[in-house]
Parts: structure tokens; sequence; C-alpha cells
């Protein structure tokens, strides 16, 4: 089907939407990432089976979506229209759905979803607390629809905000319209986008380059994934329109390696919206003519800088530059080229269609829209979250996220990435948005939000950063390659209890100078893991030097093993788990373990059912 | 050893031969030699004209490329931030026990290769672990020791993970 106009396009959602108003029963199967890690092929494949069994193929529908979110709960399946919601479903159990939910309209109790607070069985998906605090505008329609088909984002509304704009709304208001809206670059830096679409219009040279961030280096996000994967057709629809404000013929979308799935759905996705006349040649009959190639990166984080990146798409080696000019007059090749993140981009279509104005009314005052934040860590509902900005931390990690896992003590959230810092429990009121995360020593990033609890140690949680960021600086620059080398060096004293309480001096002079000196933002925001956990932990970092103890139990230097005696029953399971065979005992007598030979592995903790075993 | 060179043709036809190729040419001679072999690499530098320093650099700049040939069963250990935190290092620490090798080395009988990941995606279920293309989530140290036997016997992924359950 190739569309030939806009009206073309109107004709084809009404069509679809009548199709599927007398359509029958769905029964939506989450197909992301990481329901596929548990297995959701196989409980689709189930559900086939018995609807065939039923002889329900006819009546009901298997749609198999991108994720919805609640990835701790996995496997998902939602039956719709009804909204009832089944978790940890497993293919055994498809056959009982099929027979006793679809056919007889009856809920089963064994798959329902207990609110941990309140013990509550919860049948319908929107009585669920995880999602019904969220506001899903970017990532709502992922439940309801399948990402590998067209039709059912066209169905749901898709690229008609783009239909509008190519024939009746002039570039420059495009632009006003994304300036006005106040949305702000979802990657990291927070920037204007409307501002920067304006700056790359005006600059001089041709041709002019769109540019779609998914490298998504920050370990531990993972909301560009899912928006690829789940709805990769919003994130192209938002490319077009960008491409027709700037003035562009030619879009990239740079992907990590580490996300097939993404690439495959992507693809699929470019090459519907070509032969839907939506993309290439003359896009619905409206003269215009934009293409997006998408490129794979090769797995460096520092690719996600937005000069590297360009030089990785060109087929160098991704070292950052100087940016004295910036890349909206000078990037790919140097050309004027317009970087935006896969977030950024999939915000655009919805303010296309719902306006600025609408757009504006959520949020903070410096701070417009939603944010999709990755919780995971130390919380009992990891997964991925829609909130609007604004919205204090500490909604999201109890109210959304449910708690901390095993009732421990809530000790510190990490927000940003390997940019960004940790905050206390005295942050957790704080509003999320760009700015105040910003004052409060992290930064927003792409919206990883990693909880962590009182056994998590904060200078090992310094140093994996600083490691992190030593693996993958560039090398470039002095600064960040040896201030990184000495920084993590320190860090490891510390954590083996040496050095002084001078180390600390010596690590805060260290740190202004990488803040100051780097080439590019990765060395100039290295500092912030370190920074932020030595204000507000401070004195975790003095036990480790002062009194040589690690309170969280974490740097193996300054820890022991021992065993609780009154927990332990002598079962032997750490006693034969033990690689360092340190452990004696017989059994059903209390154990031993022999801190000599001990190697701190945490092996026997981990595999204790007792909570016998003592760290301290 | 001399290597079959259809696998390299066919990918070269791929793609314009130009610069910005290199990194998707590498990528797939990655994929379908398990590595990317010197002799292969002078090839491409000669395809794409773009110097021969100019492809090592590339080759040895990005962790997805290996100059050494990888083993049959990839073994990739998230140590992104949320596997850090709930335990991904003892997983590693492990595998690294029962394998005999350190990150990023191949078993002697090229049967496994260990490598450290920054982050798969799938964050929520961490602590994990891929094999092959494999996601294995929450993992623990019984996970492991039952993935490891389910490899051993070249079972398929579905079949390994009904074990591992
Ligand atoms: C070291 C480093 C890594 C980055 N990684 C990413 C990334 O993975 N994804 C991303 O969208 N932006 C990343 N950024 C930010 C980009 O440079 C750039 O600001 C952003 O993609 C612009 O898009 P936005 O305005 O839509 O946020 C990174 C920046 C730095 C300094
Ligand atoms: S941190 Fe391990 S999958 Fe993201």
């Amino acid at each position: 089907m190739h569309l030939t106009s806009p009206e073309a396009l109107k004709r084809l959602k009404s069509q679809l939407v009548r199709q599927r108003k007398e359509n029958k029963s769905v029964i939506t199967v989450c197909a992301g990432t990481g329901c596929v890690a548990c297995g959701c092929a196989a409980v689709s494949a189930a559900f086939r089976e018995a609807l065939k069994e039923n002889h329900l193929e006819e009546k009901v529908e298997i749609k198999t979506t991108g994720c919805h979110g609640f990835c701790e709960r996995g496997p998902l399946v939602v039956m719709r229209p009804e909204g009832i919601f089944y978790q940890r479903v497993k293919p055994a159990d498809a056959k009982q759905i099929v027979e006793k939910t679809i056919k007889q309209g009856k809920v089963i109790e064994k798959l329902l979803y207990r609110d941990p607070q309140t013990k509550q069985l919860l049948t319908y998906e929107k009585d669920i607390p995880f999602y019904n605090k969220q506001e899903r505008l970017i990532f709502g329609m992922n439940g309801h629809m399948d990402p590998t088909s067209i039709q059912d984002y066209i169905t749901l509304g898709g690229y008609q905000a783009l239909g509008r704009v190519l024939v009746s709304v002039h570039p420059d208001e495009v632009i006003e319209e994304v300036k006005k809206s106040g949305l702000r670059g979802r990657g990291g830096g927070g920037f204007s986008t409307g501002r920067k679409w304006a700056s790359c219009r005006q600059a001089e040279g041709e041709p002019k380059y769109i540019i779609c961030n998914a490298d998504e280096g920050d370990p531990g996000a993972f909301m560009d994934r899912s928006l690829l994967e789940g709805n990769p057709h919003a994130v192209v629809e938002g490319m077009i329109i960008g491409a027709y404000a700037i003035g562009s013929h030619d879009g990239y979308v740079y992907v990590r390696n580490e996300y097939p799935l993404a690439v495959k759905n992507l693809n699929i996705a470019l090459a519907a919206a070509r032969e839907y006349g939506l993309l290439g040649a003359d896009i619905l009959g409206s003269g215009f003519s934009f293409d997006i190639t998408v490129s794979r990166g090769g797995g460096a984080f520092v690719c996600g800088e937005s000069t590297a990146l360009m030089a990785s798409l060109e087929g160098k080696i991704g070292e950052p530059r100087a940016k004295y000019i910036h890349t909206v007059e000078c990037g790919l090749w140097e050309k004027p080229s317009t970087l935006n993140n896969v977030e950024t981009w999939a915000n655009v279509p919805t303010i296309i269609e719902k306006g600025a104005d609408w757009y504006r009314k959520i949020g903070t005052e410096n701070s417009k829209g939603t944010k999709v934040f990755a919780l995971t860590g130390k919380v009992n509902n990891t997964g991925l979250v829609e909130v609007p900005m604004g919205i204090p931390l500490r909604e999201i990690i109890f109210d959304i996220g449910g708690g901390i896992l095993d009732g421990r003590a809530f000790k510190a959230v990490q927000t940003g990435g390997p940019s960004g810092g940790c905050l206390p429990e005295s942050a957790l009121n704080l509003p999320v948005d760009f700015d105040t995360l910003t004052e409060a020593g992290s930064m927003m990033g792409s919206g990883g939000l990693i909880v962590m609890d009182d056994r998590t140690c904060m200078v090992d949680v310094a140093k994996y950063f600083i490691h992190f960021l030593l693996e993958e600086s560039c090398g470039k620059c002095v600064p960040c390659r040896e201030g990184l080398r000495q920084l993590h060096e320190m860090l490891e004293e510390i954590s083996r209890g040496e050095g002084g309480v001078g180390t600390l001096d010596g690590i805060e002079r260290l740190c202004s100078v990488m803040e100051q000196g780097s080439l590019c933002a990765l060395g100039r925001s290295a500092p912030n893991p370190v920074m932020s956990t030595l204000r507000y932990f401070r004195d975790e970092y003095l036990a480790h030097l002062e009194a040589h103890r690690c309170p969280a139990g974490v740097c193996k230097a300054l820890i022991n093993y021992s065993v609780i005696e009154e927990n332990c029953t002598g079962c032997v399971v750490c006693k034969r788990a033990c690689p360092a065979e340190a452990i004696t005992g017989e059994k059903n007598q209390v154990h031993k373990i022999n801190s000599e030979i001990c190697t701190r592995c945490g092996i026997c903790l981990a595999v204790c059912k007792f909570d016998a075993i003592l760290v301290e | 050893m001399t290597l079959p060179r259809a696998p390299l043709q066919q990918i070269l036809t791929k793609y314009p031969p130009k610069e910005s190729s290199l990194i998707m040419v590498l990528q797939d001679v990655q994929d379908a030699y398990r590595h990317l072999p010197l002799e292969l690499l002078v090839e491409v530098a000669k395809a794409l004209e773009v110097p021969k320093a100019k492809v090592i650099a590339v080759a040895t700049f990005y962790k997805a490329f290996s100059l050494e040939p990888k083993g049959e069963v990839e073994i990739r250990v998230c140590r992104g931030t949320a596997c850090h935190v709930r335990g991904g290092l003892l997983i590693m620490d492990e595998f690294k026990r029962l394998l005999g090798i350190e990150e990023g080395e191949t078993t002697s009988d090229g049967k496994y290769t260990l490598e450290a990941v920054n982050c798969v995606g799938t964050c929520a279920m961490a602590p994990v672990v891929v094999v092959n293309d494999t996601y294995y989530g929450s993992m623990t140290v019984n996970k492991l020791n039952r993935i490891l036997r389910a490899t051993k016997s070249s079972k398929t992924a579905d079949a390994a993970r009904e074990e591992t359950e």
C-alpha cells in the first residue's frame, strides 16, 4: 500500500478503526527483551495451541507487544478489552486462561498480582499501583500494539501528526511549537530541543543531518531499548517531523550493538513506513523526501557523546572533539546536524498532535512533559515507569516501586548513570526534574534510577563507576585518562582501609581538575559519582579510613564471614558450595568458617536459606 | 590456515565501498568469522580504500570486535550498575572459577569465552547473563551451575532454560 496524501492516511485510519471495533478479544503477551528472557515466546506459542484446540483462532487475537514496563513480573499477559492482568504466566497456564477466562469469563486467581502492601489480589491492570501512579504519554501505546505492525500504530492515531504538518504547517511553525512546548533533551543534558532545531535550520551548509541517539550507554537504563522495540514508529515519526522542520533529507539511528531486537523491530518499521509512502521520496505526496539509515554501534560508552557518535557514524574511532563549534553547525561530515535522544524524538508526535499548550501543562516550571525511568536495583517493583516531571523521588521508589527489597532500609538512589550521583534519604522529597537533580549534585541523565539498600557500600559504588569510566575513557585527553586512573587507585586504597584522611582531600582536588580540564562531558562529569557520595556519605568513607570497617559489609579486605550459631541448621549446603573449602562442620551440627582460608566470595551467603551467615 | 573468502565477499557487496561502511562491515565479519582475522582486515582495508592502520585502529577501539577467535559458547556477564548492586560480581567470579579463565579469555579447548558487558538492557531482572543469544535473569550460583551443565551437553536454548527454571 502506498499512501499518496494525508487524506489517504486518514481514510486508512478510519477503515482500520472500524475493522477493529467489530473485532474480538485480544490476548496481549509482552515480548520485550525482559519478557523474552523469561520465556514469553513459549507462552505465545502455548496460547496459539490452546486457541486452536478450542477453535477460537478466528474469535480471539494474540498480540505480541513491546515492553509493558513491569518487567519484574514477566511474562505479562493482559486480556483486552477487559484489561485483566496476569503475571508470571507459564506456557502451561495458557490452556486454563483460554478455557476459563475467555470461554467462561472467569478470572484465574493464582495468576493475579497481589499488592504487597494491602495484600489484596488485583484483577485489572489499571488498579495496580505500579501502573496507576504513572502517566504514560510516550510509553502507553506499547502495551496496545504489535511493534512490527504499522497498521496497529496507524489505528492508534500514528502518523496523523506528520500528515498534518506536511500539508498545513510551515517548518518554522513546527519549530516554534516544539520550542513553546518546553521539551528538553532526554539524553542527559536537557538542552531545549526547539532551540537546537532552530540553530540547525539556520545553519549554513547542505545537506543537513538528523540523528537519533540510541546508544543508551548508561548501565542500568533501558527505556530507549524498550521504546525502539515496542514503539519504533513513534521515534521514526518524530524524526520525519524533525527533518521536515530542519530541512534535512538524511537521517541516522545509532543503536547499541547489544540491542538486536531493537535493531530488528526498527528495520521492520522503516521498511513498512517506506512501503506506506511515509518515508523515502515524496512523503504522502507532499514533495518532501527523507530517509533513515540504521547504524549499529561498536560498544563504546563514549560513542553516546555527540561528537564521538558522529565520528563513529563516519566509520572512525569514537573520539570526541572539542565543541568550540557546535554540531548543529558542523557535525556529521562537517555538516549541520541535529542529534536527539530516542525518547526526545518519541515526544515529538505527541506534542504536534496535542499541541504545545496541552503539553506544557504537564511537569514543572522548567521541565515539561513526562520522563521514563528505569527503576532497578534493590527495589520491589523493577521496571520502566513513566511519570510527570516534578514527582518526588519518594513516590517513584516507594509508591510505584513498592519499597525496598526484602524490607531492608533505603540508603541511596543513583540517578544519571556514570555521570550522575547518589542521593540519600534526605533528598527523597525533591521533585525530579533537570535542574533540581543537578543542584543536588546528581543529574537526570538518561533516566536510570538504581535503588541501593544498607548492604550497598558507597565507596564500592563510587569505585565501580570510576572503574567503568576508566575502561570507557577514550584516552584522548590527559585529565580524564590519567585522572580516572589515579582516582581509581585512591578509591581502591580506601576500600582496603589504607591511606589517611588526606586521601579525601587529594580526591577532591583531582576531581576539580578533571571537571575543569577534560575535553568532553565524560571526563567533566566523571567526578560526580565520587563527589556526590563524599558529599552525602562522608562517614562511610571515614569508617573505611579510620575504623577500617566497611559498614555495608562489601569491601573484601575489611570484612569477615562467620556463622550465626542460633540460625545454623547444619544443612551442609554452604560447606559444599564453598570453593575455598573454608567451612567445616558435620551434618546437623553448627558449621564454622575459617577466616584464614575464606576468600570472602560470598557464595555461602548466597546459598544459605536460614540467614545464618554474618558479614561484618 | 586460510579462511574461506566467500562470506567476506558477500559482506563487502552489501555496503558502499567507503569509510563510513567500515564499522558495519567489521561487525558482519565478526559475526561470520567469530573474530576479526588479520588477513581479512587487510582485504577490508583494500576494498573500502581505507588505510590499514585506520582499520586496525577501529578494530581495536570498539568492544564489539575481537582479534582472537571467540569460543563456541559465548558467556556474557552483565556488570552494569543494576546487576552490580544485585550481586553480579559474585556471578562473574563463579564463572571465572568454574571455567578456569579470566574475563575476556577463551578456554583452551575453544568451547567457552567469558566476557563482561556493560548492561544488556534487561536491568529489571538483574543480575543477568547472556549465553550466546539467550538471556538469563535473576541469576544465582545454582542457576549458573545448571546453565553450564546444559551448555556442556549442547542443548538448545529453550531446553536449557526449561532446565534452569
Ligand atoms: C559520555 C557521554 C555519553 C552519552 N551517552 C548518551 C546516550 O547513551 N544516549 C543519549 O541519548 N545521549 C547520550 N549522551 C548525551 C549526548 O551527548 C547528547 O547530549 C544527546 O544525545 C542529545 O540529545 P537530547 O538533546 O535529545 O538529549 C552522552 C553524553 C556523554 C558525554
Ligand atoms: S545493568 Fe545488567 S542488564 Fe542492565
